[in-house]
């Protein structure tokens, strides 16, 4: 906020030879340790489910079970892999690893901490800061879906292919939800960089998980059903589809899958607290606010190394705390019916985001024509601007529940013929009830 | 079609979905505070703890022996007649002192039903069920415990004999 009032003179930008040198340490640094997180992830579901369900977990390996993950690393690599006979060889091949490499790219645009200076220049704290950011995420997340639907189709399976095109008809149901709900998000920043939407959220002294309840929560249940897990996780069905998609996969590629679910997991959950929770931004201080190098000239505050590790672990911390809703959620809410996915899908979420992203809309551009300020804090602690989209959204979000809640969406719903035989039943009803009856013999019938 | 279904009008805060699910998380929650960092209570790690056994747990079975190292048991034919699964082979001898004494005495352990009624018929407190049950054998054969292993068998015989009072008086 204070630009300007410490020294920033100094910093210099990347020359192109370390850019490439930097380049390629955060590239193998982000790599092990997203493998490494996923690995630990796999460990934590198990712990955390054990958790609520009052047992142990995994605890033989390692203290605490921490072995656990390289134990079941080795058993998946050693074991045998099983190719089905009438299976296509080279979909069947190409599956896992189309369904594992988009989860793992989608994380090269996510910022995890603040600006980090060295003596070379100041190193943005992201793999690749693509200047169209979520657009590269958004395109790569969705490819992860080619992989399933090739997995379920390659295997030559019934329950694979029904999983396979489960998982295609989820992700385009829910896709629209998810890009509706980051428009709201596109246009109060004005870009579609990652930083730059850390960035405004630090300005305005809000996270948008306020300002723009209704896209985030849209935006969260969107990447239940991106994410393929419970209470979306129709493509793996277990009770109904033995495992859907990957049910003829076996040993190391079926361990690929694995990893790319959770991989998904990890991205979908950073990109959430970037989007909506202020990415690595430390909540009440402004020391921390920076974007980076804009046409040569710094913007924010001076950077520093126990800044970024601070910010680092904001980050994990908020990361964290969406993979463990991820997991509260798995672990306690049953399955949806299909028909419950597509209504919800269809006919809340899309109509919803849409007159979402409308009224939002339409404050951002009140407030704007107002002369309201978005990073001015009014009587130096009311951040006016936010507080009104979080007044219009919280009502908006507040209807979308009410709607959500009458019945209409997730309770029981019988064949179209049926819905049809209740309504006429009630309307009868309602017309019996309106009629007059003429019992009485009128007054001057005597 | 479904002509005869009964679509039941529930109130919005039984059938309400939100609710419901915070209602469940908050449950999950609850159970994942209480147990986090394995403290659940639930769990018995099996081979390091281990259940209490019923005071009335019948086992592995047990043969007595005298100081001398020979087995209590007089051959007396008792345990193979009443023995409902007719686990027990016995084939009584006798020594130059007229002592009885069983040349073989085996007891199939797969066979038994473990009813402890041999334990009881014993006129000389020689066979007894034990507190052991971790069994396990490569092949059935092995769980025929003959004379020698069931006088090895180290573990305390059952609680429902009392050594202090043999008979069960």
């Amino acid at each position: 906020m204070q630009a300007g009032t410490t020294t920033t003179e100094n910093l210099i930008e990347l020359s192109d030879n370390a850019f490439v040198v930097f380049s390629a340490i955060k590239v193998l640094l982000v790599f092990s340790v997203v493998m490494v997180v996923v690995a630990l992830l796999t460990l934590m579901e198990r712990k955390v489910s054990a958790w609520m369900q009052d047992r142990l977990g995994p605890n033989r390996v390692g203290p605490g079970g921490l072995g656990q993950p390289l134990a079941d690393g080795i058993k998946n690599i050693l074991k045998e892999e099983t190719n089905p006979a009438e299976a296509n060889r080279v979909f069947f091949t190409l599956a896992p690893m189309l369904s594992i490499i988009p989860a793992l790219v989608t994380f090269a645009v996510i910022p995890w901490a603040a600006p980090l200076p060295t003596p070379w220049g100041v190193v943005p704290m992201m793999v690749a800061d693509l200047p169209i950011g979520i657009l590269f995420l958004l395109a790569f997340s969705s490819l992860g879906v080619f992989g399933i639907v090739m997995a379920g189709w390659a295997s030559s399976n019934k329950y694979a292919l029904l999983g396979g095109l489960r998982a295609g008809a989820q992700m385009i149901s829910y896709e629209i939800a998810l890009g509706l709900s980051l428009m709201s998000v596109f246009f109060l920043v004005g870009n579609v960089g990652l930083d730059e939407i850390v960035w405004t959220q630090q300005r305005m002294n809000m996270w948008f998980a306020l300002p723009l309840a209704v896209s985030f929560f849209f935006f969260w249940i969107s990447s239940f059903a991106e994410t393929n897990r419970l209470p979306f996780d129709l493509p793996e069905a277990e009770s109904e589809l033995v495992t859907g998609y990957h049910t003829e996969y076996s040993a190391m590629k079926f361990s690929m899958f694995f990893i790319a679910e959770y991989a998904h997991v990890l991205t979908v959950s950073a990109l959430m607290a970037t989007l909506f929770l202020g990415g690595w931004d430390i909540p009440g201080v402004g020391r921390d606010d920076m974007l980076g190098f804009v046409d040569g000239v710094w913007v924010g505050e001076r950077p520093a190394v126990w800044i970024t590790l601070l910010t680092f672990g904001a980050f994990a911390l908020k990361t964290l705390l969406f993979i463990l809703i991820f997991m509260l959620v798995r672990w306690t809410v049953p399955r949806f019916r299909y028909d419950q996915v597509m209504d919800l899908g269809w006919k809340i979420l899309l109509p919803a985001a849409l007159v979402a992203v409308m009224v939002t809309a339409a404050t951002v551009l009140a407030l704007d024509s107002f002369g309201v300020e978005m990073d001015r804090l009014y009587y130096g602690f009311v951040p006016l601007y936010g507080l009104v989209l979080t007044v219009v959204n919280v009502a908006m979000l507040v209807i979308v529940l009410w709607v959500m809640d009458r019945g209409q969406t997730l309770a029981g719903s019988g064949s179209l013929d049926e819905k049809r035989r209740v309504a006429q039943e009630r309307a009868r009803r309602r017309a019996e009830a309106m009629r007059v009856h003429l019992t009485t013999p009128r007054a001057g019938a005597r | 079609m479904a002509a005869n279904v009964v679509v039941m009008k529930r109130p919005v805060r039984k059938s309400s979905y939100i609710r419901a699910s915070l209602k469940g998380m908050a449950l999950t929650f609850r159970h994942m505070r209480q147990s986090a960092g394995d403290r659940s209570e639930v769990t018995i790690q099996y081979p390091e703890q281990k259940k209490q056994l019923s005071p009335r747990w019948r086992g592995t079975h047990v043969m007595e022996t005298h100081e001398d190292g020979r087995p209590k048991c007089v051959a007396c034919g008792l345990c193979p007649t009443i023995c409902p699964a007719n686990c027990i082979k016995l084939v009584p001898g006798e020594d130059d002192q007229g002592n009885r004494y069983p040349i073989v005495y085996e007891i199939d352990e797969f066979r038994c039903i473990f009813c402890g009624m041999c334990q009881e018929v014993c006129p000389v407190e020689a066979i007894h069920v034990g507190t052991h049950y971790e069994n396990a054998e490569y092949t059935r054969n092995e769980f025929v415990y003959d004379l020698d292993r069931l006088m090895k068998q180290r573990h305390p015989s059952t609680l429902l004999w009392d050594p202090a009072d043999p008979a069960g008086e």
